[in-house]
């Protein structure tokens, strides 16, 4: 088929990092929109404000500058903090790096795609959860939260098929993931477009994997309302 | 507040575990693996080539374990201020801007700047005979900047992330010239991608000394020298020397 | 903070804006022009006409940018064919290739727009229309597109935003816009902080410029509308 003039294991091992990479920043990401979204649509206007800068200006920058300012931009900072926790050499590995600044990014989006979901959920709900008497992290937990992941999960997804295919600018500052592994390869090959294509191909199989596990999971998440409309 | 700084020390457990905090003992060697035949990663991920013999050799010289991490070229020096490595040999050359940002052990070589195109085109390495020629050479290296200063108004400059990526296009007609060390040209030239393309005029530079850059005021750039002085001394270096070029580059 | 340095870089930043914005113009509109076609063919309810779109769609959407941009920079000039061939003149400037790239995965997230605004249209809009006696093609023409692209502005405007920080990738195949200009800076001055946060700003700036212009378009297409109705 394709001559991968033994790159082959290497493109492997790229594809499993892309893979850690994808699923660590989502992690954060989740995290980071969750508390967006709490903060955009809590009562406090500081909360309100804080979200809403958060992800205005996360998401009015490219990608990529985030990724060089993670990596390189962030050295001052680790150091200070590095030196008031007793460890002055804290500092970011480019995973590290590529996990922060893809994380933030994601987070931003997610914010806004947790917010309409909150807000989709009858008032009705907080208040009958109120008349129980319970406390608002209780209502939260037992009620709103369960309830919005389900209207979160579509967007959500589609999020995270950005995500991954934004794994590929943290090549830029060295992880060897997918493009930097096939950039390699295009060096001692000198065969640019069989490389390119294969690292195409190998995104367009990660995307096919992730829909396919996007549609159990929102069958999941759905269940009962499917058994309820029928 | 406590509390909050145990909370913190947590988190920095956790980067630390994804962040491969330095180890004391351990020395690591930044480099680009992208820029044969001095550093290149080959199929199994390992980065080889004459940068890394020299530096292994002199790892070995300091007693010192030693790993290599790779970095982009334009970024390597912003890395190597943030602690991602310990020293760089990549084949950097001694400018002054760069003494700047960072310290310079002695030259492990000198580079000559010279221009490669096709054999078939005729060109006049000088002002008039590049006039609107586009010339391509790597980011943020000493050849991007004598062509900035020296031929800025005169060629239409392409700077590219590695210097492969300048061959590529070079092969591909996108640009008529390439800037580059002479070594890596005539690795170039060598290999079959080179076949239809040759040196054109004499070096425009010969005087770019290669040096091993270390942070600033950072004690292990005496080590280095001590260890430098002694591979060239005990026949080490020349060893290595022949392995890439029938000529010695000292 | 060195502000003197990102004062005297400030010139060079603004040349690279002038290139982003080309950028990003080019590829936004003619990736709408592209995208208006293959949108309707995408809607249809023959699936000999849906597929192919659907084909382009789901590849293009599949895979990253920068691997796109490699492929169309270093890959196409692995083949003498397209050395010798006709479009060379324009594939040989990196200029046209990061155009060309993004104006095609452009197309293809704009076409997805066209589809979901088309397919929102109120059926009984499409049924007047043919009451009263219009074509199928006048419908189309003037009732259901004009209809779709108030829609789907919102949706656009979003899609050139993502454009904007796309165009920030054209910097690894030599082009000094924003990002590869503020790149080139800091390999002679080795202050990341400074001009990346310069270069943030910028980017900033222009995504709030855009979003603003678009509100300022959404209200004129409403007010035209709104006359139309009475």
């Amino acid at each position: 088929m394709i001559d991968l003039h033994g790159f082959g294991p290497a493109l492997a091992a790229g594809t499993l990092m892309t893979i850690k990479l994808a699923l660590c920043a989502l992690v954060l990401g989740l995290v980071l929109g969750l508390a967006g979204a709490l903060a955009k649509t809590s009562s406090s206007w500081i909360l309100v404000y804080i979200g809403g800068l958060y992800s205005t200006v996360v998401r009015g920058i490219p990608e990529l500058l985030w990724v060089l300012l993670m990596y390189f931009g962030t050295v001052n900072a680790m150091r200070a903090l590095g030196t008031w926790l007793g460890r002055p050499d804290l500092e970011l590995s480019p995973f590290a790096a590529g996990v922060l600044a893809l994380g933030l990014c994601f987070g931003a989006y997610a914010t806004e795609v947790f917010r309409g979901a909150l807000l989709a959920v009858p008032p009705g709900h907080r208040e009958a959860g109120l008349a129980l008497g319970l406390s608002t992290v209780r209502i939260y937990w037992r009620i709103i939260l369960p309830q919005m992941w389900r209207m979160a999960l579509p967007g959500l997804g589609n999020l995270f098929m950005i995500l991954m295919k934004d794994t590929a600018l943290v090549s830029v500052i060295g992880l060897e993931e997918i493009m930097r592994r096939s950039q390699i390869a295009v060096t001692a090959s000198k065969q640019p477009f069989t490389f390119f294509l294969v690292a195409a191909l190998i995104y367009l199989s990660l995307t096919i994997v992730a829909m396919i596990g996007l549609h159990f999971l929102e069958r999941q998440a759905s269940r009962g309302f499917v058994r309820a409309t029928v | 507040m406590n509390n909050c700084k145990k909370i913190l020390l947590a988190l920095a457990a956790v980067f630390a575990l994804v962040s491969q905090a330095a180890v004391a003992d351990k020395l690591r060697i930044g480099t680009e693996g992208a820029y044969p035949p001095f550093n290149l990663t080959d199929a199994s991920g390992k980065v080889v080539g004459f940068d890394m013999d020299i530096a292994h050799a002199l790892c070995a010289k300091m007693k010192a374990e030693c790993e290599v991490v790779t970095s982009d070229w334009d970024g390597i020096i912003p890395a190597l201020n943030a602690k991602k490595f310990d020293f760089i040999v990549a084949s950097m050359s001694i400018t002054d801007e760069r003494k700047q940002a960072v310290d310079f052990t002695d030259p492990y070589y000198t580079n000559k700047l010279q221009f490669i195109g096709p054999k078939s085109a005729k060109v006049a390495v000088d002002k008039a005979g590049l006039k609107g020629k586009a010339v391509g050479t790597q980011r943020a290296t000493i050849a991007g900047e004598w062509l900035e200063k020296n031929m800025g108004d005169a060629v239409d400059l392409k700077l590219y992330d590695t210097q492969e990526n300048a061959y590529l296009d070079l092969s591909s007609g996108r640009i008529d010239l390439v800037l580059g060390d002479v070594f890596v040209n005539w690795g170039w030239l060598k290999s079959d991608a080179g076949k239809e393309f040759e040196f054109k005029g004499e070096p425009v530079f010969d005087n770019d000394k290669i040096g091993i850059a270390v942070r600033k005021n950072d004690p292990l750039r005496e080590k280095l020298n001590a260890a430098l002085k002694e591979i060239i001394a005990d026949g080490t270096y020349k060893k290595i020397n022949d392995q890439y070029f029938p000529f010695s580059i000292l | 903070m060195q502000w003197d340095v990102i004062l005297q870089a400030l010139p060079k930043l603004l040349q690279g804006v002038v290139l982003t914005l080309e950028l990003v113009a080019l590829s936004c509109i003619a990736g709408l022009i592209f995208a208006i076609p293959m949108g309707i063919a995408r809607a249809s309810t023959r699936w000999y006409v849906r597929s192919l779109p659907y084909g382009y769609i789901f590849l293009f959407r599949g895979t990253p940018l920068l691997v796109q941009l490699f492929l169309v920079y270093y890959g196409l000039a692995q083949f003498e064919a397209v050395r010798q061939g006709p479009l060379w003149p324009y594939l040989r400037d990196p200029f046209w290739c990061a155009v060309i790239t993004m104006t095609m995965h452009t197309t293809a997230y704009i076409a997805e727009i066209v589809r979901g605004a088309l397919q929102a249209v109120p059926a009984g809009e499409i049924e007047a229309a043919r009451a009263l006696g219009m074509s199928k093609t006048q419908t189309l023409l003037f009732i259901t597109l004009p209809r779709a692209i108030r829609i789907g502005l919102p949706a656009y405007s979003n899609e050139v935003i993502l454009m904007l920080k796309g165009s920030a990738l054209a910097s690894t195949v030599t082009l000094l816009e924003l990002t590869g200009m503020a790149r080139t800076i800091i390999a002679r001055t080795y202050l990341p902080v400074e001009i990346f946060f310069a270069a943030g700003v910028l980017y900033l700036l222009i995504a709030y410029v855009l979003v603003l212009g678009f509100k300022l378009l959404e209200k004129v297409l409403r007010v035209d509308t709104g006359q139309l109705g009475r």
